[in-house]
């Protein structure tokens, strides 16, 4: 066992993860479902279905509408009702496709599985991943076909599997990996296989002692994946940092970590492309958790992609209080949401329900140099100094003090006494300095 | 003493001495025009002419490149005094006022949740893209007023509000505005449409009290070619705007005169 390495920074919010006791449960067939066409980053899918068409569970909905994009598939059979719209997770209105389930939930006849895929070409699988429309289910939604095609000249040693899963409150990722561990594993070794990396890791946070030992128990005889307990600590499931804290490779300024010969895949994605090679499964159902102390039974389930929140809801036993807040996805970097009718998408990892106690309300106030937000950033950069710069909108000044580099994490927001909205501040210079350079970029081609 | 007094003196008379020379062979050549066109000038430097700033424009104007009806906040008289001190015709130019296409201030358009992140249009924007129901309408966290070098926009219950008669059309709360909710129109129009919601009826309505319902009554009242539909929206011909009476067909109010105007005629006729 090599040593791990500790990456700067970070933050210990309480875990909360109420349902990391609870197993996986299937959720029962729903009358209707909104499946988002966009639901990765990258162009939208293109619909390849007419409204009143029946449809099966499987069936390719849209196909992707470029090469950084990603298939949709019908979570169920039944009847496309309409061609609309819903609301998504960021507040403004998606392409959806709404089907209304015809009760019987008909298979379409699944790809033909490849269980030989040690001697299969890695384009082949390759082209089995994106026609699975596979997407990185841990957060970011970026197709995970692209992902895995590095460049030919920047060679991949080190695959490495993240089932940190720091966030609190979530436990989809524990649950899935405790009961799946086999398919885990094959998954991680498929991975390997089209990547042709050396080293496999696995990296787990050690209050997942549990699924550790479990996987160092498979694992013992083969030795692929190590297995690597982390101690606990927020944001050690950032690709960066999780790459630090494995190999000390440090990912350079505004690269990926392909540059260091590295890939990240969450466990989640892993799972899914085993099932997408080994079973022939699109994906169109993943593992979700619904926590918060105002939820009658906080678990999870697996969802069928296009359920809404309220569905979600529904299934974890309803309220037994009025909640505060809800959040799609975990509560340092998840979306906070005003509806229940937003579908779950293929990356939606939790549904979070915050009780009045939980939430603190509060005035943000003018900032105090104490200087904490530089010790808590896992970047290095100085959001304190970064936000006063916003605020009086010198995004010139906030692009040379590295904004970019800011992965909007919440340790700043989390840590500042004064309550600043550091991480809102960001994200404006973020999408400011962005659209400067992709101005000045548009007058240079012209 | 008396050494010191006379050293001063010398040092004095060589530096006059100096400065005189300087004074006299570095000398400057202002053109006295652009003196008098610089003086004419608004000196709020807006940028709205396409020059940087007012001392720009006047260089532009006196160096022959520039119009003088390009600066959209200069008033009647000073262009006829322009147009006089640069020799040319007379420019007449149509007055145009800026007007915020929304009526929904916090009593008329509902709310889905309560924003408390930072107090900015442009911050708002980046969080589900504003509090109000309504997508389109205005977030009434005064980007427009803040940018306005008049102070001619006014946010009033959540609302940015124009003062026409302050408003210089200089077209800065037009770039600013995020929702794009901000046009410059001919200040002779009597009334707007107050909503830019391509949104079907059903949902305005319940988004917002004074939201353009698509229902054409004012189309039918106001003459041919004054109000056409775009969608679910009503938008007035600014090239033949429709009469002020027209405002009395609309049912839910989107269709009426600015309401500091509305405010100004109540003060005078008490």
């Amino acid at each position: 066992m090599s040593k791990i390495f500790r990456f700067h920074g970070g933050v210990y919010p309480p875990e909360e993860k109420l349902a990391s006791q609870a197993g996986i449960q299937v959720a029962p067939l729903l009358e209707k479902y909104t499946v988002p066409l966009q639901m990765h980053i990258g162009a939208p899918a293109k619909s390849l279905v007419q409204k009143g068409q029946k449809v099966l569970r499987g069936q390719l909905l849209a196909e992707p509408g470029g090469y950084v994009s990603a298939a949709v598939h019908s979570p169920t059979s039944g009847v496309i009702k309409e061609y609309g719209s819903c609301l998504g997770v960021n507040g403004t209105q998606w392409p959806a496709l709404i089907i209304e389930s015809d009760g019987e939930d008909q298979n379409q006849e699944p790809m033909p599985p490849i269980s030989d895929w040690q001697n299969t070409d890695p384009k082949i699988l390759l082209k089995r991943i994106e026609d699975a429309g596979i997407v990185g289910k841990g957060g970011a939604a970026f197709p995970t076909h692209v992902k895995l095609s590095p460049p030919p000249d920047t060679p991949i040693d080190t695959l490495i599997i993240n089932g940190v899963e720091c966030e609190p409150g979530l436990s989809a990722d524990h649950r899935l990996m405790l009961e799946n561990p086999d398919q885990i594993i094959e998954g991680a070794l498929i991975v390997a296989h089209i990547l042709q990396a050396k080293n496999i890791y696995l990296g787990i946070e050690d209050n997942k002692q549990d699924t550790i030992e479990l996987f160092r128990e498979k694992t013992a005889s083969t030795g692929a994946p190590q297995v690597y307990s982390l101690k606990v600590r927020y944001p050690q499931g950032a690709e960066k940092h999780l790459i630090y804290a494995l190999t000390k490779r440090k990912v350079p300024r505004g690269g990926l970590p392909l540059n260091v010969g590295c890939v990240v895949q969450n466990v989640a994605s892993i799972y899914a492309i085993y099932d997408a090679v080994v079973n022939g499964k699109p994906l169109y159902e993943r593992v979700t958790t619904v926590t918060g102390n105002p939820v009658v039974n906080p678990g999870n389930w697996l969802l069928r992609i296009g359920s809404s929140y309220a569905d979600a809801l529904k299934l974890a036993g309803g309220l037994k209080e009025q909640p505060a807040k809800v959040i799609s996805g975990g509560p340092m970097m998840g979306v906070s949401v005003y509806s229940l009718d937003i579908p779950v998408t293929k990356n939606c990892a939790g549904l979070l329900f915050l009780s009045r106690s939980q939430l603190s309300q509060f005035q943000s106030k003018a900032c105090i140099h104490c200087g904490r937000c530089n010790d808590v950033c896992p970047m290095r950069l100085t959001p304190g100094m970064l936000g006063i710069q916003i605020e009086n909108d010198r995004f010139d000044l906030a692009e040379a003090w590295n904004v970019l580099d800011c992965m909007e994490c919440g340790c700043c927001a989390y840590i500042c006494p004064a309550h600043r909205p550091l991480v809102q501040h960001m994200r404006r210079a973020k999408t400011e300095v962005i659209a400067k350079r992709q101005a000045a970029e548009a007058k240079k081609s012209s | 003493m008396i050494t010191a007094t006379v050293i001063l003196l010398i040092i004095g008379v060589l530096i006059a001495l100096a400065i005189g020379l300087v004074v006299k062979f570095f000398a400057v050549e202002v053109d006295p025009l652009l003196e008098q066109v610089s003086a004419i000038m608004p000196g709020t430097n807006c940028g709205a002419c396409g020059y940087a700033g007012c001392a720009g424009y006047a260089a532009a104007l006196v160096g022959r490149k520039a119009q003088p009806g390009d600066c959209p906040a200069m008033s009647d008289s000073l262009l006829h005094q322009l147009c006089e001190l640069l020799g040319v015709e007379d420019v007449k130019k149509e007055r145009r006022v800026a007007v915020v296409f929304c009526s929904g201030n916090d009593q008329n358009a509902t709310r889905q949740a309560f924003y408390n992140g930072v107090n900015r249009c442009r911050d708002a924007m980046l969080v589900a893209a504003g509090a109000k129901s309504c997508t389109y309408g205005c977030l009434g966290l005064g980007a427009c007023a803040q940018a306005c070098p008049y102070g001619a926009i006014e946010v009033r219950n959540r609302l940015a509000i124009v003062h026409p008669e302050l408003c210089r059309a200089c077209g800065l709360c037009v770039q600013t505005c995020p929702k794009k909710l901000i046009r410059l129109v001919p200040a002779s129009a009597p009334i707007h449409v107050f909503c830019s919601s391509p949104a079907r009826g059903s949902f305005k309505r319940n988004a917002c009290k004074t939201a353009c319902i698509g229902c054409r009554r004012c189309v039918k009242a106001a003459e041919e070619n004054q109000i056409r539909m775009n969608g679910f929206l009503a938008v007035i011909n600014y090239g033949n705007p429709p009469a002020a009476e027209v405002a009395q067909s609309c049912p839910t109010a989107a269709l009426r005169a600015n309401v500091t105007q509305v405010e100004a005629n109540k003060d005078s006729s008490i």
